[in-house]
Parts: C-alpha cells; structure tokens; sequence
C-alpha cells in the first residue's frame, strides 16, 4: 500500500466497500473485502487523505468500532472539491451558465499556477493546491466575463490576496470574495456576478448537497453558516411582514444557489472568520445586516459579497475582543467547549 | 459499482497518469496522490450524475463556444415575429444608466378610452417635465428591429459551387435594394395629491399616501376601479416610499390630439432602483400576462437578478414551410420553452449593440429615435438615421446603446416578486434566429451530386425533428407540410421523398 495511487485505488474500494455494506451479511466490509483495517494506533493507511482528524478526541483511545465511516475522517476540503465541481458540471449542462468550459478550465489552471507560484515567493514548505482549487471553482460559479483574460487576472487577483492581505498569520480576505469585489471595481463591471443564474430550480438538491458539507465539516465551523442563514431568514421575512408582503417573496429569495454557495463554502472558510465561536456568530449576524442594507437600503446587487468584503476587515477587530484557537486545516479541530474553556481562561489566544 | 470494480482490477501501470512536469517535479508522492485521487472524485462524481450524452454535448458547445459573438451571420432575412402575437402583451423600454431611468410604457389596450387608467409605484416624485407622451411607432421599430427573425440560404450546386456563390451575390443586392426602399418611407385618507399634470391625452396624478386603506379609498372614490385584493401589495409600496403615478385619458385632450389609439406614456427618475412593479398588475389578472421589456444600456447586457435569464433556443435549421408559418412557429416554440422551464424565467430573445445588425429584421434605430425613447447620453449632433441595414459597425451611427430584448411570461405564483434588472459587462450578440435551407435544384448526376442528395435526406429529417422538438408539433404533420410544400423545390419536381413518407 506504498505507491500513491495504490493508496488512491484504496480510497475507492474502501468507500465502494462501506457503501456496500447494507447488501453485505459479513460483520465487517472493510475487513471482507480485504482491505487494512484503520490501526488502532500509529499512521493510518490513509495517513494522506485524513490528516490527523478523527471523529473523537484526540486524547481518547480510537476504538475500530467507534471508528467513523471514511468519508467523516476526510478533510473536508476534498468534499467541498467535488460539491462545488459538481455544482458547476450542472450549472454548464442544465442551467446553461454564462460561462463555458475552457473559460472555467483557465480559471482553475490560473488558480494552481498561482498556488505554486507564491508557494515558492513565500517560501512555503509545500505546494498544497486545495484551497486554490475550491477559490478557483467557486470563481468559475459566480464571477463572469467575455474576457478570457480578465478571468486569468481575477484567478490570479484571488489566489495573491491570500498571501498579500494578510494580519497576524491569517489572511484577511476569503480570497474569492475579494478576488470578485476587487475586479468588479477595477474593471468598472466588464467583471461581474449573475445571482440570477441559479434559478430556484433543483434549490433542494443543492441545499442537500451543501448540507453534506456540513457533516463532512461537523468539527469546523458549521456554527457560521448557521448563524448566518439564521440571521438572513430573520431579516428577509421580517422585512416582508413589516411590508405586508405574502411569504412566498422571502422564500423565493432565500430559494438562490448564490445564497447557499455564499452561505456553505464562502463565509465559512475557516481561515478568515473570528477564531471564536461568539465571534463567528457575531461575524455572521453582522453580514446578514450588511447584506440586507445594500440590497435593501442602497438598492445594489450582490449586497452579500460586498458586506463580507467589507466586515473582513473587522475580524482581526473580533479576535482581539473575543479570542481564540486560530484554524489549521490540517490539525484535529478543538473540541468546540474546550476552546470555549480556554477562552474564559484566556489562554487560546496566541498572537502569531 | 461495476465500473469501480473494474477500474479497481486494472494493474496499476494501466491507469498511469501522465502530469505535470511541475507536479512531477515538486514534493513527489503526495501531490501525485493528491492529483489521482481528486481526478477519481470528479470522475465518479460526474460519472454518476452526467450522461456520457451529456458530457459529449459540453464538449462539442463548448468547442462551439465562440458562436455567439459578433461574427457576421450571412444569410438573407424573410420574416420576422413580432409582439402583435401574443394577446395581453405589455412593451416597456427601460433606459438606464448612472441611476438614471427612463421607463416607457406602451400597452394594447382596445377598449373604450374612458376606462382606462393605470396606476403605476414609481421610486421618486415626479415633476412635469420628467413625464412625457412618447410615440408608439418608436416602440414599434424596436420590436420589429429586435424580433426573432427567419433567414434563408441557398445551397450550392455539388458540382460547381462557384456558380452559385455568385447567384447568391446577385440576390443579396436585390434584397438589399428592397429593404432601402422600405427604409425610406417609415418614421383624511392620508393620501396626498403631490402633483397633478394634463399630459397630452392623459390626465396624471403624483400620489404619496400613509396607508394602503386611504389610497384605496381615495382610488375608488375617484373612479379608478381597485381590484380586491391590491390593498395588501399597494401597502408594500407605500411602506418603501415609493409614489404612485395614476393616469387616465383627458377626453377632450384625446379629442383635440386626434389619436384613435393610447399613446405611450414615459416618465424619467433618477433612482438606484432599477426595477419594473409588475405585482399590482397580477392582483386580479385572469391567468398569465406577457411582459416585453426593451433594455437599452451603454456598457451590456439586461438581465434579471431575482429570475433566471435564459436565452431563447436559436440557430437551428428549420423546414422551409416554417416561411409561411413563422407566428406560429414562434409562438408555438414560446409556449414550449416556458412550459419546459416551468414558467419561471425570463426569456432574452435579442442583445445587439444598437450600431448595426446581420441580418436586420428593421433598420437599427437612429439617434434621434432612439433620444425620443430617453437615450440621455447620446450626443445632440447624431448623425441621421442609417440608410440601409448595416452589417457592420459604423462611426457616427448610435453608439454606446445595446439593446436587450426580454420576454418574460408571468403570473403571480410563479413571479412572487417585482423583476429587478442588472446591467452587466456582457457585450457578445445574440439573436433568435432561424434558418430556412433551400435545396440545390439542379438534376445533374455526378458523384457530388448523389453524395449531397444522400446528406439532404438526413438533413431534412433532422429538421422535422428538430422543429417538432422546439414546438410540440406532431412530427408526422410536420412532415407531410414539408412533403406538400417542398416538392416543387427538390430535384425540379420529381418529388422522390414522397415515395418515403406516403
């Protein structure tokens, strides 16, 4: 199980296994199907896929039977890859999206160069193309242009703003929100975003599917999108029944895949909310507000994408006031309470 | 599953893949790793939801992805569908720019003038000089420029193409000659009375009111008859500060102006909002309605923010009857297209720089048509209108104006909301456009010849289909008119397909 793509073709045939198993009689599918078990201690087979992430605490002794199913242990950027591609493969073939295939292609291959370019200005110690490649697809869903060179420098706009707008070790920016605010400013809107594309057609589909980012992510920062999606249900049917307006205005709007691609995979990127949890909700209670006076009062669209580009720059504000563990992608999430401890205690905070 | 196994039991050294020097190069094992196992995500992901049907087509559209852009279309021009087609339509052109709007408004009202009146939510007040009649053969040009159109091609001789290249010259400047001539012949309630004008044959009144029950009193009070129901949807205006702009026909103005029809209203406001009201009208409205909005812009393209834009199917190669029946094909296909997309987008059915067209259904409009219709920007000095189609841009002719030609069919359970617009940096051309190919009529035998009455055969066929696909029509009525209408174009007469379909 040593070459990369043994350990690859592993992946498939475990998940084939465990997706099997409620046709299967044996006890247990991995072990029948002849594949390693997950150690009860030391790397595991997958060492390269889960990181050091595992369904319990850390500290606790993994039992193989308390073992979660692979696709939990799974760095949940793998399954933000696939949702967003997925989401993408539908918009070209059945919503007919305003963008086509080679123009998507340079986008994503403007993303990875980028990644490795400023990989090695910075001196980072690897190339790690994952979070590029999620700012990359999620520019192919919502940034639009006729100009194929355009897109190339709102790839490569997206993918710098990571490694130049930065505040104590954190980037302050989700790097797709500002990659498209920034270019729908400098190109006076020969750059811009269609929240109309989505439709409310297959809402529901997309919703389950941004769900499941949810559980993959439950150790991240679910609580985010959740605060958010709260606030901005609150707001959209609160202004509707001080208007007088029937419900079916509310639902209609909150029924957009911008909302939900916005909501699941851009303002919970773990790297540039609050560290917090108070903070996060506090973040995202605040965007709601934001996004709810540009489109409301200021009459502008796309009010989402301009609040969060605007209360990024609160967050370092947020983490002096309300501290704690900063995210590593890589590393087992803290246990939610514990960082809460910690906070009280006042000892998360360490300043970068 | 199969196919995972299968893969699965491919020696290793099979599914070798080839990257990137640069991923080769650099921190070798995992990002190989990296590399294979998102390609086996996208892959089984894509797998299990596209058709491999599917994923053919995106590559062969997206090869194809540069034929909506300015490119010349040839082809000669012969028929065009306009908006008299469809019953219960609204025309409005919304010009915008910098916040600045100018809205006009042009229905097909046929009944008695003293019942009709209209009450409009616009954002701002209103002075005297912001409102003005416009005139209705404006809005007509812009249809007919902007209509989905049905051009023909000629198909050349297998044997001697050039022949024929030449023949189609000859036409072309015929058509040519025809289009100029036609150029040149055409030309206590709380509510609160802010304003009130006598303009042209309308009598206006700029309201504000508190309460939604006030103005609906104050409505029905003086004549305007008030739906049931309007009160709730009026409320929602009045709570965003909006004024309502409520006409009626000034009799004796009518009377004096002379006009046997309404003329369109237009009324100018500076205001981020940019947005059409269609709620109120939907209060009472038996079934659905049919919205033609106009956008004229300066930087692109008009699309709906709150609805799907989508643009209407275009291109395809159609029978030859469809000449005749073109209306029909339009509507027919119309009702197809919103009955798929269940009724719940916006339809674009034209986006052109205003400069020119290929092929034009009307002349483009000239300057000073299109500063009546509120082109603010437009210098004053325009040049006249342009002689002749134009198949290319030319200096001095209307610039910075594009058009975008929505259709959008609704009703209140499928548009909840008002249609708010965006302009966005979209400037590539589109048109609805359909082609009628006129066979070859020559009977010469060589081996060309055979080959191209083999491929016609199938092209035909494919045109049958393709028109029942758009239209729901029967395929086999469908071919039958194409049997009775073609037969004298095919072979000189000697009708051969009608041994195949009889």
């Amino acid at each position: 199980m040593n070459t990369p793509s043994e350990r690859g073709r592993g992946l498939v045939r475990h998940a084939a296994a465990l997706a099997a198993r409620p046709f299967l009689s044996v006890s247990n599918p991995v072990q029948a199907a002849g594949l390693p078990m997950l150690p009860k201690s030391g790397p595991s087979p997958y060492q390269h896929l889960v990181g050091t992430r595992r369904c319990v605490s850390p500290k606790t002794q993994v039992n193989p039977k308390d073992a979660c199913p692979l696709l939990l242990n799974l760095d949940p950027r793998y399954y933000q890859i696939a949702a967003l591609a997925l989401l993408l493969l539908f918009g070209l073939l059945r919503l007919r999206f305003d963008i086509q295939l080679p123009q998507a292609l340079l986008i994503l291959g403007t993303v990875i160069v980028a990644q490795f370019v400023c990989t090695r200005i910075w001196k980072l110690e690897k190339f790690d193309p994952r979070s590029a490649l999620i700012s990359g697809l999620s520019l192919c869903l919502l940034a639009r242009t006729n100009s194929l060179l355009l897109a190339v420098i709102t790839g490569a706009v997206t993918i710098l703003s990571k490694f130049v707008l930065r505040w104590r070790g954190k980037h302050i920016f989700n790097p797709t929100n500002v990659g498209i605010v920034l270019m729908i400013l400098l190109t006076g809107g020969s750059v811009w975003v269609s929240p109309g594309q989505w439709g409310d057609f297959a809402f529901f589909a997309f919703l389950v599917i941004c769900l499941g980012g949810l559980v993959v992510n439950r150790a991240g920062r679910a609580d985010v999108t959740l605060a958010f999606l709260g606030a901005w249900t609150v707001l959209l049917f609160g202004r509707s029944f001080w208007l007088g307006e029937p419900t079916t205005i509310p639902l209609h709007r909150l029924q957009n895949g911008a909302l939900l691609i916005f909501a699941f995979f851009m303002i919970s990127d773990p790297r540039t909310t609050p560290n917090s949890r108070a903070g996060r909700i506090l973040f995202a209670v605040l965007i709601a507000v934001g996004g709810a006076f540009v489109q409301f009062k200021l009459f502008r669209t796309n009010g989402l994408l301009w609040s969060l580009a605007a209360l990024s720059l609160l967050v370092p504000v947020i983490d002096l006031v309300l501290p704690g563990e900063k995210y590593h992608w890589q590393r087992t999430a803290p246990k939610l309470a514990m960082t809460e401890t910690k906070v009280r205690k006042g000892i998360a905070y360490e300043p970068a | 599953m199969n196919l995972l196994r299968k893969k699965n039991s491919t020696p290793h050294n099979h599914v070798r893949l080839k990257l990137p020097r640069f991923i080769q190069d650099t921190a070798p094992s995992k990002i190989r790793t990296w590399f294979l196992d998102l390609l086996w995500i996208l892959l089984v992901g894509a797998w299990r939801f596209i058709s491999p049907a599917a994923i053919i087509l995106t590559v062969l559209t997206s090869l194809l992805f540069s034929s909506n852009s300015a490119k010349a279309f040839c082809g000669f021009y012969v028929a065009k569908a306009d908006t008299k087609l469809f019953n219960k339509a609204s025309q409005v052109v919304l010009v915008r720019h910098d916040d600045k709007t100018v809205l006009t408004m042009a229905n097909d009202y046929q009944g008695d003038p003293k019942e009709f009146a209209i009450v409009i939510p616009v954002p701002t007040f209103l002075e005297r000089e912001q409102i003005h009649v416009g005139d209705k053969a404006l809005i007509d040009h812009l249809d007919a420029y902007s209509a989905p159109r049905l051009v023909e091609y000629f198909d050349p001789d297998p044997c001697a193409e050039r022949e024929l290249s030449r023949l189609r010259y000859a036409l072309a400047g015929a058509h040519e000659a025809k289009m100029s001539d036609k150029a040149g012949t055409e030309s206590s309630l709380g509510v609160k009375i802010e304003a009130e004008y006598t303009v042209g044959e309308y009598d206006i009144v700029i309201l504000s009111a508190e309460q939604s029950s006030g103005l609906e009193i104050w409505l029905t009070e003086n004549g305007y008859k008030i739906p049931p129901g309007a009160s709730s949807v009026l409320g929602s205006y009045i709570k965003q500060n909006m004024r309502f702009f409520v006409a009626k026909v000034n009799l004796s103005e009518k009377a004096r102006l002379g006009f046997s029809y309404l003329r369109p209203i237009q009324v100018a406001y500076e205001s981020p909002k940019f947005m059409l009201p269609i709620r109120l009208g939907m209060v009472n409205a038996n079934g659905s309605q049919e919205l033609f909005v106009y956008a004229l812009s300066q930087k692109g393209r008009v699309e709906t923010i709150n609805y799907r834009t989508v643009k209407l199917p275009t291109g395809m190669d159609l029978p030859l009857y469809v000449k005749n029946v073109f209306g029909d094909f339009y509507r027919a296909m119309f009702d197809r297209q919103v009955a798929k997309e269940d009724m719940r987008v916006v339809f674009q059915e034209y986006a052109w720089d205003m400069g020119w067209c290929d092929p034009c259904a009307a002349d483009p409009l000239s300057n000073e048509e299109l500063r009546k219709l509120g082109v603010f920007w437009l210098e004053e000095s325009g040049s006249p209108a342009p002689p002749r189609p134009l198949r290319r841009p030319i200096p001095g002719g209307p610039q910075n104006v594009f058009i975008t030609r929505l259709h959008v069919r609704y009703d209140a359970a499928h548009f909840p909301e008002d249609l708010v617009f965006q302009e966005t940096g979209d400037r590539s051309n589109f048109q609805g456009r359909y082609v009628l190919r006129h066979p070859w009529p020559g009977t010469a035998d060589c081996a060309a010849a055979t080959q191209y009455r083999e491929q016609l055969k199938t092209r035909q066929r494919h045109e049958a289909e393709t028109l029942a696909s758009l239209t729901g029509w029967e395929l086999e009525d469908i071919r039958q008119k194409m049997g009775a209408e073609g037969g004298s174009q095919v072979n000189g007469g000697s009708k051969w397909y009608e041994r195949i379909w009889r």
